[in-house]
């Protein structure tokens, strides 16, 4: 093409052709090379213990897969302990449940007509004019407990069963069945795969989303018998062997639950039960599971007895964990050396999740320095990642404020496509899923934008309700490391925190010359911090900082690295 | 309101979308290169495709309604069925009508503005949702497993080496683009989507200038390099995109209320962006909800969820056909449906229906031949209850067919991997396929055939008729009658006596169409 003249780069020849050389600040630059789908790799370690190093990065690698961005007290916290305490510690679930949401929500034009302000709504029956917003006040509740999570994966296992079992808020639009269906995935989080997957099988929430509560004998409805086996436990990613007369006959089996819609309850109602008995094919054994006239758990019991005797189960999801908190990415090697062993552990623990935690988070593979940083950050790290950052928790003067505020934060999470309780359908975010694309479905023009903004917004801006303003105490930030007066070390912390490998010193001296605005001598910057240090009510003083600050922030948070976990 | 004073607050300038509209936005796959390649063939360089992803599962039977098939879908559908007083006819057939929702869909069709291809769908159907859009959005077989889209193929094959050199002088354009925030994997390359998702074409972001350095061969490496690779080039199409979208404006006023029509909110960008001279040759737009195993209609079966969805559909479409005409540009787009199963024959228990295999896809525009593609589906008496409308069309085609006979693309089959026929979608096609083979109601029976049998056909007016016996190879064996009928229904008889057993052709030429019927001899 003449366009394009041997030996040019493509910036060059854009700037030639198009007249334009502002788009290209830093002179000749170099496209990236087109990354592959993933880059083959041999590893190095499986699941025995980690042994080496337990320091900053180890640490923070944890903390950032595990909790939602990287808190400077969790990873103090952290690094008192060695890392085998470290896991133990994040897989201590928190003595007491969270508080139940509350009506934070009337407001001008709406008064709840069954709850007070300020009480809680969880056991409010049905009332159409309510229900968005108890929804609402339900998602914020939410999103505020990971924001305020301590070291602890609890949030992060139950987001990845709510991604497991997928449901969606604006299919169900009842609060009560809404907040009922999140406390059976917190409570068992970190408790038995199997006894979770009875739960959910007939928890009201699932019960309406796949229609179960309609399925009886005279019309049965496959839904959630499909997605139990393709979605759920066996999986359909290695081509599974369960066959469509499998659907069929599991569908029989669960014929007859209904739900007792004001209390929210589900209940087994026989004369909708299908009490033949169901033959099911040669995956499973050609199993039998005899009918029974009253008796529908038992049938419950011998169904997922049969899926769970099956190894497919613990493959697939160890897969799905690993997918969670390592790298989208699997191959043989790592089929063999880290998925099989893992499900082995699942099974020999009879689903319990925690030993599987354990040996996951505590392996030679997960500290591989080649996994650190290799996860994009779902829009929740980004949301409520950077909030927890940059120790930020939610303004409320009034319940009104703390409402509006939580509604910003889920409308955030909803322009870049992963809200709360929302998933897009029920096989949860396409990032944990979609081969070849994985973690990069979250990245493209629209969501790329939509991170950067609220980023920029944050650094330089807030977000308001009526009357308080979440934004970012840039001085406190900077006053949580050594040396914050010394330009080079500022930037080679907040950096370290903020970013999940090291950048080069030619990036950090860009960020420098930025706090610095350009100016030549570090000491600029360490007269000014320690000018604002003598004067704190000196409005002035403080503008020259917090100004120069939040720029430096705004920046660091821009790059492409902080999309990277 | 106060959900819209909440966003104002926060001190968001750009147009907002509230999350509970489901929010949209863009995505570029970059433009022009797919024309570039087929060099002085100018007049197809600037044609667009508009496919409409109707997610979830559409229920064929309650869109496209077979009438002649009445008494028997009556028997399964229970409380699904359209009363068929209620279902809108179509010009020219008593045999097919449409839900009484799509009453501008039926204008369409009445004006020649729509093709309708029946019983889409793929051999070996799988009925998982996921499974199902993969193979769609791949064209895969059903047990094959691609990571690459078709769209993506296509353009990689007319654009090769992308993203490196994208966007360019010759190629300033996204080559695709999704109106959404998720790119879909029909866009995907070999290592990189061919298309952008977006969502408000005005919002342009100015990301910040990096500096340039090599990433390391790593995982973390990688990820990287994707991430600046996506806002490198995002920054340069959404100049573009902006600059099309501030130069052009809606001209259409049959555009329902913003919010009202998720659909037609989307194609009012798409709309807005080729008025503003985009070059861009294939735009994805959604729609979900259709996977209606309940309350697919609300008590009165011509009201309720589907109906909203179609109604939606046919609004949407008609005002975006509208718009492009007023824009001066209907000889140059056309746009498509498509849905990753149909649904079950019988309504379930849930006042709903489950997953099925083939249901009918609809394509509109100036572009296409007007008519129904293929039969009605027959229903017989008795059913299983999963019983579902099996294939008669490949889905491949279909896309064959759009990129033969819209885009141009000869050489396709490196694209779908597979030869498929073509289907007389588009105008300017040799009609020697089965054109309207449903207006013509050629039938041969019994079949297979013993000593004798029956050819029925039926001209719509008077023409000249041959019904012939072919061979497999297509070697006329006998002339079963030649000569001028007049319009209706007629019947012929042959035997075959003199022809040994075996398997035979046929063919029915009906003035230019002709169909042909496999038959067997006992």
């Amino acid at each position: 093409m003449e366009n394009f003249q041997p030996g040019e780069k493509l910036t060059e020849s854009l700037s030639r052709n198009l007249g334009r050389k502002d788009l290209f600040n830093f002179g000749t630059q170099e496209l990236p090379p087109v990354p592959p789908a993933a880059n083959p790799i041999t590893i190095q370690g499986g699941l025995d213990p980690y042994t080496g190093p337990w320091e900053y990065d180890q640490a923070a690698h944890l903390l950032r897969r595990t909790t939602f961005g990287l808190k400077k007290s969790d990873l103090d916290q952290l690094l008192t302990m060695t890392m085998s305490e470290a896991v133990d510690h994040l897989l201590t679930e928190p003595a007491q449940a969270p508080a139940p949401p509350v009506n934070n929500y009337n407001n001008d034009d709406f008064t709840d007509p069954d709850v007070p302000l300020g009480e809680t709504w969880i056991e409010a029956d049905f009332n159409v004019d309510a229900e968005f917003w108890r929804i609402e006040s339900f998602r914020g509740w939410w999103t505020e407990l990971m924001l305020k999570t301590e070291a602890s994966i609890l949030e992060r296992m139950t987001l990845f069963w709510h991604n497991h079992f997928a449901t969606q808020s604006s299919a169900i639009f009842y609060g009560k069945i809404n907040y009922k269906h999140n406390v059976l995935l917190r409570s068992n989080a970190l408790g038995n795969f199997k006894a979770l997957t009875k739960a959910v099988t007939v928890d009201p929430m699932m019960l309406f989303y796949l229609n179960g509560y309609l399925n009886g004998k005279d019309a049965p409805d496959e839904n959630y018998a499909r997605e139990l086996q393709e979605l759920f436990t066996i999986g359909k990613e290695y081509p599974s062997q369960y066959t469509e007369e499998d659907v069929v006959q599991a569908a029989r089996v669960l014929t007859g639950w209904r739900v007792n819609w004001l209390p929210a309850e589900s209940f087994f109602f026989p004369p909708e039960h299908d009490a033949g008995n169901k033959q099911f094919s040669s995956f499973y054994d050609n199993t039998v599971i005899q009918g029974q006239t009253l008796d529908g758990e038992a049938e419950l019991d011998a169904l997922l007895d049969m899926i769970f005797a099956r190894p497919e189960v613990a493959k697939y999801l160890c897969r799905k964990l690993y997918r969670w908190f390592v790298y989208y990415h699997i191959d043989d090697d790592i089929e063999q050396n880290v998925i099989e062993p893992l499900a082995d552990i699942f099974r020999n623990n009879n689903y319990d999740i925690k030993p599987v935690l354990q040996t996951l988070l505590s392996s030679e593979h997960f500290y591989n320095a080649m996994y650190s940083g290799c996860f994009i950050k779902t829009p929740i790290d980004i949301v409520v990642g950077t909030l927890r950052s940059f120790n930020l928790s939610i303004p409320a003067s009034t319940p009104w404020d703390d409402f509006t505020m939580k509604y910003i934060l889920t409308w955030l999470h909803s322009i870049m496509q992963m809200v709360p309780g929302d998933p897009p359908n029920v096989a949860g975010w396409q990032a944990f899923r979609q081969s070849p694309q994985y973690y990069r479905m979250w990245i493209n023009g629209d969501t790329a934008r939509n991170r950067n903004w609220y980023t920029d917004i944050l650094s330089q801006w807030h977000l308001d309700s009526d009357n308080d303003q979440l934004k970012i105490d840039h001085i406190a930030f900077a006053s949580q490391f050594d040396a914050p007066e010394d330009p080079k070390a500022l930037v080679d912390d907040m950096t370290r925190l903020l970013l999940p490998q090291p950048i080069s010193e030619q990036k950090k001296l860009l960020l420098k010359n930025v706090l610095l605005s350009g100016l030549p001598s570090d000491s600029y910057w360490t007269v000014a911090w320690f000018e604002y240090q003598n004067n704190p009510s000196d409005p002035m003083a403080f503008e020259v900082v917090n100004f120069r600050l939040s720029v430096l922030t705004k920046y660091i948070l821009s790059l492409a690295e902080y999309q990277l976990a | 309101m106060k959900r819209r004073k909440f966003i104002r607050t926060a001190g968001l300038s750009a147009a907002i979308t509230p999350f509970m509209f489901k929010g949209f936005s863009i995505s570029p796959v970059a433009r022009n290169s797919f024309f570039s390649a087929l060099g002085a063939a100018a007049s197809i360089n600037d044609k667009v495709m508009v496919f409409i992803e109707l997610n979830g599962g559409n229920d064929g039977l309650n869109t496209l309604i077979p009438l002649d098939q009445y008494s028997t879908l009556a028997n399964h559908r229970g409380p699904l069925l359209i009363p068929e007083n209620k279902v809108l006819k179509l010009d020219g057939t008593n045999a097919t009508g449409l839900h009484p929702a799509m009453a501008e869909l039926q204008n369409l069709y009445n004006d020649g503005l729509m093709s309708v291809v029946q019983n889409v769908g793929y051999p070996q159907q799988d009925y998982s949702h996921f499974r199902s859009m993969d193979i769609w959005q791949t064209a895969s077989d059903s047990d094959q497993y691609l990571e690459t889209g078709w769209l993506g193929r296509t353009l990689e094959a007319e654009y090769p080496g992308f993203p490196d050199g994208y966007p360019n002088p010759d190629n300033p354009d996204p080559l695709a683009i999704q109106i959404g925030s998720i790119t879909p994997l029909a866009f995907m390359g070999s290592a990189f989507p061919m298309g952008m998702s977006i969502s408000d074409p005005e919002a342009f972001y100015e990301f910040v200038s990096d500096v340039p350095e090599p990433t390391p061969a790593t995982p973390y490496g990688d990820e990287l390099a994707y991430i600046r690779l996506v806002m490198q080039q995002s920054q340069e199409y959404y100049e573009v995109i902006k600059a099309a979208a501030e130069n052009s404006q809606n001209l259409s006023t049959k555009y329902p209320a913003e919010y009202e029509n998720p659909l037609a909110d989307q194609l009012r960008i798409v709309a807005r962006l080729i008025g503003g001279g985009l070059q861009t040759p294939v735009y994805v737009v959604s729609i979900g909800g259709f996977d209606t195993h309940s309350e697919q209609i609300d008590g009165d079966p011509t009201q309720g969820n589907h109906a909203q969805l179609l109604h939606w559909l046919s609004e949407a479409v008609y005002a975006f056909l509208d718009d492009v005409k007023l824009m001066g540009k209907s000889d140059k787009v056309c746009a498509m449906t498509f849905s990753e199963f149909g649904r079950t024959i019988a309504a379930n228990g849930s006042m709903g229906t489950d997953h099925g295999a083939a249901a009918p896809l609809f394509v509109f525009g100036e572009g296409v031949n007007p008519g129904i593609i293929g039969d009605n589906a027959q229903i017989p008496f008795t059913i299983p209850e999963s019983a579902d409308v099996p294939m008669q069309h490949d889905f491949r085609s279909v896309y064959a067919s759009v990129l033969q006979d819209w885009y141009g693309i000869s050489n396709w089959q490196s694209v779908l991997y597979q030869d498929f026929d073509i289907l007389p979608i588009f105008k300017g096609v040799t009609p020697s396929r089965e054109v309207f083979a449903y207006h013509l109601k050629v039938r041969v029976y019994p079949n297979p055939v013993v000593r004798q049998a029956t050819v029925d056909f039926s001209c719509q007016s008077g023409s000249d008729v041959e019904v012939s016996l072919l061979d497999t190879l297509g070697r006329q064996l006998r002339r079963i009658t030649s000569g001028y009928y007049s319009a209706g229904d007629h019947s012929v008889n042959f035997s075959r006596e003199g022809i040994p057993p075996g398997a035979y052709v046929c063919q029915v030429r009906i003035g230019a169409f002709r169909v042909s019927r496999k038959v067997l001899f006992m």
